[in-house]
């Protein structure tokens, strides 16, 4: 059995019918969505079914997204099958105001740093983490630096003409 | 003295029939000693290291300059060069690793980043906008990052001021 995305999807949606959804190309890779208290549940079926095994995290980060209200920061996981090098993606939805996502840090020990740096830039609180303290950034910090609640740039400057810069 | 002329030992010589007695003052040996054996650290924390590591390789060769023991550990340096940007966070480690050089101890700044935060001078939450608002710095190298060719005659300047007199530390505690 090739691990095709049609199969991944199946598979899937076997196993979890409406609550895995969204099933997209992006950019080559199959990309879906599942609620925020089923990250874990469903990473760990990927993990640990026999046919799909994908066992290692590719990557794992967050985005913010102002205009969806009430599911404003995504966490995003990238998740790679080792054997034969399919990879998917995997997001999930949460509120800024209370973003609790369950730790993938028991599952794959990547996550661990990984998740130490979604929460450093993004404020996404993963609970059941180890140690989730700021990792890239000074301790000292009380903002996340990659939350799009700042003016993209000094809004004084008139050197910056947008046509030099291609925009 | 302009860099392409030879820096000549300090002094004078004075001839007598069976040869020739320099004539020179301690403070001028010392600083000449000094500035031709100047012990770089090693610390680069971003583009400008590439540019330092060639300037430590073959083709460029600092080592022509006496700058060729480069040291891991600042208690053994003489000068950090500070190639690259400096964050927030890295900030007190360069604070310590300076206070960890013995005296007479010297800083080059090597490019924008070190200069005045570069690049990342508008719009940043992390750099630290100029490596001296951490430490003294006595040359500053423009370039983004500069040719190897800027760096060695940062290099060349600071044995020039080396040479040319006191420390930071003796202009400090001289009495007038």
């Amino acid at each position: 059995m090739t691990l095709t995305n049609e199969f991944i999807q199946q598979k899937l949606e076997g196993k979890f019918a409406d609550q895995v959804s969204n099933f997209i190309l992006h950019y080559d890779i199959l990309t879906f969505e599942t609620p925020v208290e089923n990250n874990l549940k469903v990473l760990t079926f990927l993990h640990d079914d026999a046919e799909l095994g994908f066992t290692y995290l590719n990557d794992l980060t967050a985005v913010h997204y102002p205009d969806r209200i009430g599911e404003e920061l995504a966490v995003v996981y990238m998740l790679q099958n080792i054997k034969t090098s399919t990879r998917i993606r995997l997001k999930v939805f949460t509120p800024i105001i209370k973003p609790d996502v369950f730790t993938a840090s028991n599952l794959f020990l990547t996550a661990n740093w990984l998740e130490r740096e979604a929460y450093d830039f993004f404020g996404v609180n993963f609970v059941g983490h180890p140690n989730l303290i700021r990792i890239m950034n000074v301790d000292e910090m009380d903002y996340f630096p990659l939350r799009k609640e700042y003016p993209l740039e000094e809004q004084t400057r008139i050197d910056k003409d947008d046509d030099m810069f291609g925009r | 003295m302009t860099n392409t002329e030879q820096q000549s030992f300090p002094g004078q010589i004075h001839e007598l029939p069976s040869g020739g007695i320099v004539l020179s003052k301690l403070d001028d040996i010392i600083n000449w000693a000094r500035s031709n054996s100047l012990w770089p650290l090693t610390f680069a924390t971003s583009c400008c290291g590439i540019e330092y590591m060639s300037v430590a390789g073959a083709k460029y060769d600092f080592s022509r300059f006496g700058f060729e023991v480069a040291r891991a550990s600042p208690r053994q340096a003489d000068v950090i060069i500070i190639a690259g940007t400096i964050v927030n966070k890295m900030a007190p480690v360069l604070k310590r690793l300076y206070d960890q050089m013995g005296d007479p101890k010297y800083v080059i700044a090597m490019g924008a980043c070190a200069i005045s935060g570069g690049p990342f001078f508008y719009n940043t939450y992390s750099v630290v906008k100029g490596a001296d608002h951490v430490i003294p710095v006595d040359v500053y190298v423009a370039g983004c990052p500069p040719r190897p060719e800027a760096l060695l005659h940062a290099l060349i300047s600071l044995q020039e001021k080396i040479k040319s007199g006191l420390t930071r530390e003796q202009i400090k505690t001289a009495k007038v």
